[in-house]
């Protein structure tokens, strides 16, 4: 119950900050914050490199391994296709 | 001390995704905030991977680095290779990996506890089910927005009778299977009951928005995936995800609201109400039009902006289609080098996702300070002498401020029907998205152009530049 709560402490906060941060980002930038954002999701990649690292039984590390694949499609996609995007407002 | 180590990379990660988004704020520092989100997920990567057991070499952990090879090439081909204008169709689709990948995470985690012989506690398995439903219905919703905007499927809102009732019906099962599985850890195979469900609800969730509203649907399905990475964090214990996933959830909920803030609807009514379903007939068509309609040459066009002082250029997503980004500069740097002032107007509903729109005019070197949002543009076309509409329709329907009883009723347009002449280049007299006519069109000081975008801008160029 203990940890729950900080979990759900550590939640609120950052949502607070979350709307905080962005609601500062213009609307020229709202794709790249999209795309941006989307690539941050892809964080659960921490957990699929676990699951996919603890090899307790087959099935666990072949769900791992899809999910490494599929968050790292996620994130890597995701920055590169925001970097492309920010270079076009940058260059005058 | 490695773990503390290790957190202590995560926090390092948890502040760089904070400067990620707060370096966004300005297009000056957004290459860089960006590069210190991508080092963050190093960070955490790295950190991650020193908690493995690599004493056995990396031979018996090789699906480690086959994964996020895999992932990384495909990952970068996709976004190396995609056109501006496809932009939100791989959004979408990175959105749905990343809910896929957040369940199977869940999923791992869920028959590890059991294979160790452990049952999962009441956390574990309200998160996991949180993670399941979330992350499934992300992918699959993403799967069918991918479709909708790729056009693999009719962007039309697909009703069918009982719709409602079914979802409510799917959500349900997928809570109670939920509820089972907290009371009941042991039966693993409720979760991929669940997760059955809850991806059928994807699909049946977002097969009935139309089109028009996918810009809504790709940041509710961008919250979604955030809020599946922060359920993750909640079954791992690990605040780094829950810190992310809330970011993106934040953001993802602020754009939802800005986009139907942009369009006067309620979530509700976007989510559920099938707008564009009904085609409208073409009797009130020709009261609108029928006899009025002014069609004018290049050349005559190029007559009114030669003596024009300011010109709003307003694109929609017509423009994209047509490629006439690049012809549109063409013709904004030709009258700037005549003296005329040019800016451009942009709709935050202009193209398929916030602010696509302005990435499209970014692409063709259309400095971004000339382009100004809706709320600032607006007042200064009663000083405007031409407005130029090109491939818009809908968010420049001055029905929006008259009629109650339009589909469009108290949407905020672009007031473009308040300068002096009106210049709408369009294909026909087709309605937009919400399948209505625009008396813009028929305005004393309209001017249309009937042509292609990309042909009539060029042609236009060159007439003005015959004009003098």
């Amino acid at each position: 119950m203990e940890a729950l709560a900080m979990a759900l402490t550590v939640l609120v906060l950052a949502m607070f900050v979350g709307f905080e941060v962005i609601t500062k980002v213009p609307p020229t930038l709202h794709t790249p914050l999209t795309s941006g954002s989307n690539a941050v999701s892809g964080i659960t990649l921490v957990g699929a490199l676990l699951s996919a690292g603890l090899q307790l039984t087959t099935l666990t590390t072949v769900l791992g391994f899809l999910a490494v694949v599929f968050a790292t499609i996620n994130v890597v996609g995701g920055f590169l296709v925001t970097h492309r995007m920010l270079r076009m407002f940058r260059k005058k | 001390m490695r773990l503390a180590l290790v957190n202590l990379a995560y926090l390092l990660a948890s502040v760089l995704f904070i400067l990620t988004f707060k370096g966004l704020a300005h297009p000056r520092t957004a290459v860089r905030a960006n590069l210190m989100g991508s080092v963050g997920m190093l960070v955490a990567v790295i950190a991650t991977l020193t908690l493995l057991d690599w004493s056995q070499g990396v031979g018996r952990l090789w699906v480690i680095p086959a994964g996020l090879g895999v992932g990384s090439v495909v990952g970068a081909l996709l976004a190396l290779r995609i056109r501006m204008t496809a932009v939100p169709q791989m959004v979408a689709l990175l959105n749905g990996f990343g809910g896929a990948a957040s369940t199977l995470v869940a999923g791992a985690a869920l028959l590890e506890e059991l294979a160790q012989g452990r049952l999962p506690d009441a956390q574990l398995a309200v998160a996991t089910v949180a993670a399941a439903i979330i992350g499934a219905v992300t992918f699959w919703g993403s799967l069918v927005a991918f479709g909708k905007l790729e056009e693999l499927i009719h962007g039309r809102p697909l009703l069918f009778a009982g719709q409602h009732v079914l979802n409510a019906g799917l959500l349900g099962l997928a809570l109670l299977l939920g509820a089972a599985l907290g009371l009941a850890p042991g039966a693993a195979w409720t979760f991929w009951v669940i997760v059955a469900a809850a991806s059928v609800l994807g699909v049946t969730l977002v097969l009935p928005i139309g089109g028009a509203d996918m810009p809504v649907v790709i940041c509710l399905l961008n919250s979604y995936s955030g809020l599946a990475a922060c359920a993750t964090g909640f079954v791992l214990q690990n605040n780094m995800l829950i810190v992310a996933g809330s970011l993106v959830g934040a953001s993802g909920l602020i754009l939802t609201g800005i986009m139907c803030r942009a369009m006067n609807r309620s979530l509700a009514n976007v989510v559920f109400g099938g707008v564009g379903a009904e085609v409208v007939t073409g009797a009130a068509a020709d009261q609108v039009y029928g006899g009025r309609v002014k069609s004018a040459s290049a050349e005559e066009i190029a007559i009114v902006l030669e003596t024009a002082r300011r010109v709003v250029i307003v694109p929609g997503y017509g423009m994209a289609v047509s490629q006439a980004q690049h012809a549109v500069r063409d013709l904004a740097r030709l009258l700037e080098s005549r003296g005329t002032e040019v800016e451009f107007g942009v709709h935050p509903v202009a193209g398929r996702m916030p602010g696509h729109m302005n990435v499209l005019l970014a692409e063709a070197d259309i400095p971004y300070d000339k382009v100004r949002e809706m709320a600032e543009v607006n007042p200064s076309f009663a000083q405007t002498d031409v407005a130029i509409v090109i491939g818009a329709n809908d968010v420049v329907n001055p029905v929006a401020r008259t009629d109650p009883k339009s589909p469009i009723a108290g949407m905020p347009i672009l007031d473009v029907d308040k300068a002096k002449t009106v210049v709408v280049i369009k294909r026909s007299l087709s309605p937009g998205f919400a399948g209505i006519p625009n008396p813009l069109f028929a305005a004393d000081n309209t001017l249309m152009y009937f042509a292609d975008g990309k042909k009539a801008v060029l042609d236009l160029v060159d007439a003005l530049k015959r004009v003098g």
